[in-house]
């Protein structure tokens, strides 16, 4: 069976979730390969063989750490050159979408953003226009590189080998321009990632305040979700932008959104309305956000937030 | 420093978009069209590097004849001329043609640096940046929160998931931008009445020398097979807080079993 080729998204400790999710998709069409960069893959491997990789394709030089995305576009064009794979899955994310641009030119690909699943013959149905409009794609031209939405698929269990294979690969000098001089992380805390929690509560203007985003917090951690927030709140400097959902921040598709003092404004909107469910807390009848929800509450968030952690609380305790 | 900035016009957000029926590519005339609003952004740095270090900010758009209105827009905020890249052989071409066509352009007209929001509205791909940078050989610096430049080395703020990268390259390059970078500034009204005086290049795909192989529709390595409207979501639940609103939350969270 033809090889898929899945590039793992890792912090060099922990695999992300989508990670898992590719690899979940790629045992329909193949043999699922990951492409490991840098350090981690040994601690990896028994949770990637729990998904059903077949294989780990290993590469461990520190140029894919102190490069941006190029050496990893290389590697990638180097194993599709030597193993041919049915095709290449990539998450959707900043980085992804920047790998699979790159190696699209390398290989002359066609190239198949947002995917949010695939048919048996890999025509992929995509979201455009923020969600409004569903269609289906498919590359006609060389190894379709399809890079896949966090979230969209649900990864599930199966047996794999995992066998690690190491690749040597001289990364030339063209890949390796652009360097990283620092890397600056800003703490989030214990909480899961934006774009994997299956619940983000997210908060706006409404909310006030830097200060006052603990309470947005709060209502996360009593439902273990991540913290999300409107570009408002990123621009006022109350929350990083890191945390910004929207056309110019994280998508997310979460099993539930809860939107606290955001008015709804169709960039916002671009970013969350693929959400399973929507909750709102909004005190304006009239924002445009209601038309998404599943339930709404129209009051004060200082006053609906605080009782709705404490009822969470009471139930969960 | 001589500066390319790539815009794209788009359907605005506000306005229903939609997909044409005969062919499935992008209903251009059913929309209001406008600069891609990271595009504007883009501008804007462009701008303030030329203010602060000199040189000429020169707008590059491929579109059909009607994103000169939109170039227009960009040479009123300030840019100093632009090159449009037009022709009906470029049509539905998709990001894979697009890159060759603009990098062949632009290796034409030479730069230090080229400047690109991170994403457009329309396509939503992100992938154009990259595919821009792998074409031409160049580094790329995308998703800048934060640019500096000396006139030959560059730094940025590569922005990301566990907050930010310091990135450094040497010109020339490639950077993309997100909104955070600046707040863009509004066409003064003698910006516009210069802009009118603007020159402005139109290059067809002979002019520039791309290969025709390359792009357009026929040519495009993916394709849709076909498209629908996601149905509407369903009403749902509203309720006003009559001092209970939080319970009420509650209770909803725990009958979809999220509590
Ligand atoms: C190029 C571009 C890109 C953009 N990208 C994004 C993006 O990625 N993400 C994004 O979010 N936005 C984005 N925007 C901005 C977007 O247009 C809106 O300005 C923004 O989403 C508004 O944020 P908000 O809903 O928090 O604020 P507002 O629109 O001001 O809404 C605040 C809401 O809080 C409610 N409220 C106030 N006080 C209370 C209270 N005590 N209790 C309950 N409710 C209260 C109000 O009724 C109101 O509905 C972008 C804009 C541009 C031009
Ligand atoms: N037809 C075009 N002409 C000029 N620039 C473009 C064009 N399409 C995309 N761009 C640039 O590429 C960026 C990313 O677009 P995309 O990859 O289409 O999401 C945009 O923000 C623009 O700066």
């Amino acid at each position: 069976m033809a090889e898929i080729l899945v590039l793992a998204e890792h912090d060099g400790e922990a695999v992300k979730k989508v990670t898992f999710e590719l690899v979940t998709l790629a045992r329909r069409f193949g043999d699922p390969a990951v492409v490991w960069t840098g350090p981690g893959a040994q601690a990896a491997q028994s949770r990637l063989a729990e998904y059903g990789a077949a294989k780990i394709y290993l590469a461990e030089g520190a140029e894919f750490d102190e490069y941006v995305v190029a050496p990893k576009a290389e590697l990638l064009a180097d194993l599709v050159a030597s193993h041919d794979p049915a095709a290449v899955l990539l998450a959707s994310t900043a980085e992804g979408k920047e790998v699979g641009g790159r190696l699209a030119v390398k290989i002359g690909s066609g190239i198949l953003t947002d995917v949010v699943g695939l048919a048996d013959d890999l025509t992929a149905e995509q979201l455009i226009f923020g969600g409004a409009i569903n269609v289906s794609a498919r590359v006609r031209t060389g190894t379709p590189i399809i890079t896949v939405r966090p979230n969209a698929i649900s990864p599930e269990p199966a047996s794999g080998e995992a066998v690690i294979e190491p690749v040597s690969l001289t990364v030339s000098d063209g890949a390796k321009q652009a360097r990283i001089l620092e890397r600056v992380v800003q703490q989030r805390g214990a909480r899961p990632e934006l774009t994997e929690a299956s619940i983000v509560v997210s908060g706006g203007r409404g909310v006030g305040s830097a200060d006052n985003m603990a309470l947005i917090e709060k209502l996360a951690d009593s439902l273990g979700a991540a913290v999300g927030a409107s570009r408002a709140v990123t621009d006022a400097g109350w929350y990083p932008h890191q945390f910004q959902v929207g056309q110019t921040g994280k998508t997310v598709s979460p099993q539930l959104y809860v939107a606290v003092g955001i008015s709804g404004a169709i960039q916002h909107r671009a970013g969350m309305q693929t959400s399973k469910t929507i909750m709102v807390v909004n005190k304006d009848p009239e924002a445009p956000i209601f038309e998404l929800a599943d339930f709404g509450v129209v009051g004060d968030l200082f006053k609906v937030v605080p009782q709705l952690v404490e009822e969470i609380e009471k139930r969960t305790s | 420093m001589n500066i390319v900035v790539c815009i794209k016009q788009v359907p605005d957000t506000w306005s229903e978009r939609t997909l044409k029926a005969s062919d499935s590519t992008l209903d251009r005339d059913a929309a209001d069209a406008i600069i891609n609003e990271l595009d504007e952004y883009a501008i804007e740095e462009g701008l303030r590097l030329v203010e602060a270090h000199g040189g000429e900010v020169t707008i590059l758009s491929m579109g059909p004849e009607r994103a000169a209105e939109s170039i227009r827009k960009a040479l009123s905020m300030g840019a100093d001329k632009a090159v449009h890249l037009v022709d009906d052989a470029l049509a539905g071409s998709d990001a894979l043609g697009t890159s060759a066509a603009i990098a062949q352009v632009l290796g034409q007209i030479g730069f230090d640096l080229v400047i690109l929001g991170c994403e457009s509205t329309d396509a939503r791909t992100g992938v154009l940046p990259a595919m821009l940078a792998e074409r031409l050989g160049v580094p790329q610096l995308s998703y800048a929160s934060r640019v500096e430049t000396d006139g030959s080395a560059i730094a940025i703020d590569r922005q990301a998931d566990y907050g930010y990268d310091r990135v450094q390259a040497t010109l020339p390059a490639v950077v993309s931008v997100v909104e955070k970078i600046n707040e863009p500034r509004y066409p003064s009204f003698k910006g516009i009445m210069a802009a009118k005086k603007k020159p402005v290049q139109t290059m067809s795909v002979a002019d520039a020398g791309i290969d025709p192989a390359q792009v357009g529709l026929a040519n495009a390595a993916c394709e849709v097979v076909s498209f629908a409207k996601r149905p509407p979501r369903q009403a749902g639940t509203i309720v006003a807080d009559e001092g209970d609103g939080g319970a009420k939350a509650a209770e909803f969270l725990a009958s979809r079993k999220f509590i």
